[in-house]
């Protein structure tokens, strides 16, 4: 039922997700963030098992910033991937973590890159790429209309095309999604995309 | 007597196992998990072997007449066989045993207990049912747990799982505030308890609670269960009952309530969980968390709200029997 969803574009790349935290027929909550920002210019797009996606990606994050605390300079998007795929491959034959995950980042130099990295350990980097029910409509629309070098107008307006199909079809659809990006500016929420919206508190 | 020093030995074992020191176990899985070099079959045999040693030998307990000829055992079973018993369940093979006292408590957080932020703090309300598959064994069960005077934590699943990890949260909470002087929030004492069951994930511990308090920050309000979540929210309702709780609570739900009408939504919502879902009744405890701590607000009777809120209306008869005229 999550849908992670990403695609990269000219100097930036996007991450999207569904923001609904659901146990067996109750949605607990329709805004739940699970687009991580990494640091300063990375974006961790998760889904999987709760208990694994929160305490995995934090586990990433916090090695990341220890990286940085270390050595001085931040981690490359590269190095972040295998890192995490390494993680993953490790655990994988003795308490695997279920969690998908699309790692987004701005390298200078580099620019922009997307990974593809597979509860098994899978690690592709791709231009785009999505998980979860969603990719089943997402993933060939995607195909067809994605070009390199996209402006933010025209991937921002692939990302909505993609979410507009997703609650056209997809049986439960989540209501609501994040996007966030990253580019030379870092990584920043850039929309949420709601459907649902509940009375907020004005105190919390 | 074999069966004797195999019981004795596995009494042996009872004493060192202590409760008092607890420490959370890395992410391992149980020592005899076998590694991935050996082959299927090899593996199946191992499995076999093991599950073999696990049995107890039972061949001392076997009847009298079983030694004898089946033709003579027809006609003296009645007159020579000795007094024989079953062994209780689950003495022949107890990895299966174990296996299926799992199964049974898997029949689902059977309770109903919500709670949520408004303008004035934090509401927690629960009912107290306590049940066994159909069998209803307690009409009053405290859910509400009081882990500290601010904040407060509910109980679904295991009670006993429930129980004593609350404790063991309090007892956390208050070690913070000696070592920090300083209270901790309700982000960090969630955050406690979901890392010591996200640590004991698979190994079977029951467990979805809201732990609710106040804080520096003001009110808190977070949802952990033993698959390892954690959740930050305004609302949430736990257990059996809940989906019948969220259809009152969403609908009378506003930010700017006062503390009776809160009272009066989740004693509300509660009460018609508990119409609806078997597994749910006994007494609504509802509390108050404000800037001071947690207040009790009221506990009442399901069945006596049942009647307050639709009370008897006399009913119009149909038809009246009469006498019938004499003849």
């Amino acid at each position: 039922m999550e849908c992670v969803f990403g695609l990269v574009g000219k100097g930036f790349a996007i991450v999207a997700a569904d923001t609904s935290a659901v146990n067996s027929i109750l949605v607990h909550k329709s805004n739940e963030d699970k687009v991580m920002v990494l640091d300063s210019h990375k974006l961790l797009g998760a889904s999987g098992e709760p208990g694994d996606r929160v305490q995995f990606t934090e586990y990433i994050q916090k090695n990341v910033h220890l990286y940085q605390f270390r050595n001085g300079i931040p981690l490359t998007t590269a190095a972040t991937a295998n890192f995490t795929r390494g993680e993953l491959a490790t655990a994988l034959r003795k308490n695997p973590y279920s969690v998908n995950i699309l790692l987004a980042g701005y390298d200078k130099g580099v620019g922009p890159s997307m990974y593809y990295i597979d509860y098994i350990a899978t690690m592709h980097k791709i231009e785009k790429g999505a998980f979860g029910y969603g990719s089943y409509f997402c993933l060939s629309m995607m195909d067809r209309l994605y070009h390199p070098d996209m402006s933010i107008e025209e991937a921002i307006d692939l990302i909505d095309k993609c979410i507009i199909e997703i609650r056209t079809r997809l049986v439960v659809a989540p209501p609501n999604f994040v996007i966030k990006i990253v580019d030379q500016d870092g990584a920043r929420e850039y929309a949420w995309r709601e459907s649902i919206k509940s009375p907020d508190v004005s105190m919390a | 007597m074999l069966l004797l020093v195999f019981g004795l030995s596995f009494l042996s074992f009872f004493p060192s196992l202590s409760l008092s020191q607890h420490f959370a176990p890395t992410r391992t899985k149980p020592h005899h998990r076998i590694s991935v070099s050996l082959n299927l079959k090899q593996r199946k045999q191992r499995e076999e072997k093991r599950r073999m040693m696990m049995k107890l030998d039972t061949s001392g307990l076997e009847s009298f007449s079983a030694a004898v000829p089946s033709a003579m055992a027809a006609a003296e079973d009645q007159l020579f066989a000795p007094p024989s018993f079953d062994l209780p369940a689950g003495c022949a093979d107890f990895d299966k045993f174990q296996m299926e006292a799992k199964q049974t408590l898997k029949h689902a957080k059977g309770t109903t207990t919500l709670a949520f932020i408004f303008n004035q703090g934090v509401i927690v309300a629960a009912d107290s049912r306590a049940s066994m598959g159909g069998y209803i064994s307690s009409q009053s069960v405290k859910k509400i747990i009081e882990i500290n005077p601010y904040m407060l934590g509910t109980m679904a699943g295991g009670a006993a799982d429930c129980q004593f990890w609350h404790r063991n949260l309090g007892i956390k909470c208050r070690l913070h505030e000696l070592a920090n002087k300083r209270r901790i929030s309700v982000t960090g004492a969630s955050k406690l308890l979901a890392n010591i069951l996200y640590s004991y994930r698979g190994m079977g511990l029951s467990i979805g609670t809201m732990i609710a308090g106040w804080d520096e920050k003001g009110p808190g309000l977070y949802y952990v269960d033993s698959e390892g979540g954690r959740l930050k929210g305004n609302r949430f309702s736990v257990g059996s009952g809940s989906p019948y709780a969220y259809g009152v609570l969403d609908n009378g739900y506003r930010p700017d309530m006062t503390v009776e009408e809160a009272h009066e939504l989740a004693r509300r919502a509660i009460y018609h969980a508990t119409f609806r879902d078997g597994a749910s009744g006994g007494v609504v405890s509802v509390y108050h968390v404000g800037p001071n701590g947690w207040k009790k607000l009221s506990g009442d009777d399901v069945s006596e709200l049942h009647y307050k809120y639709y009370p008897v209306q006399p009913t119009p008869v149909e038809h009246e029997m009469v006498d019938a005229p004499p003849a």
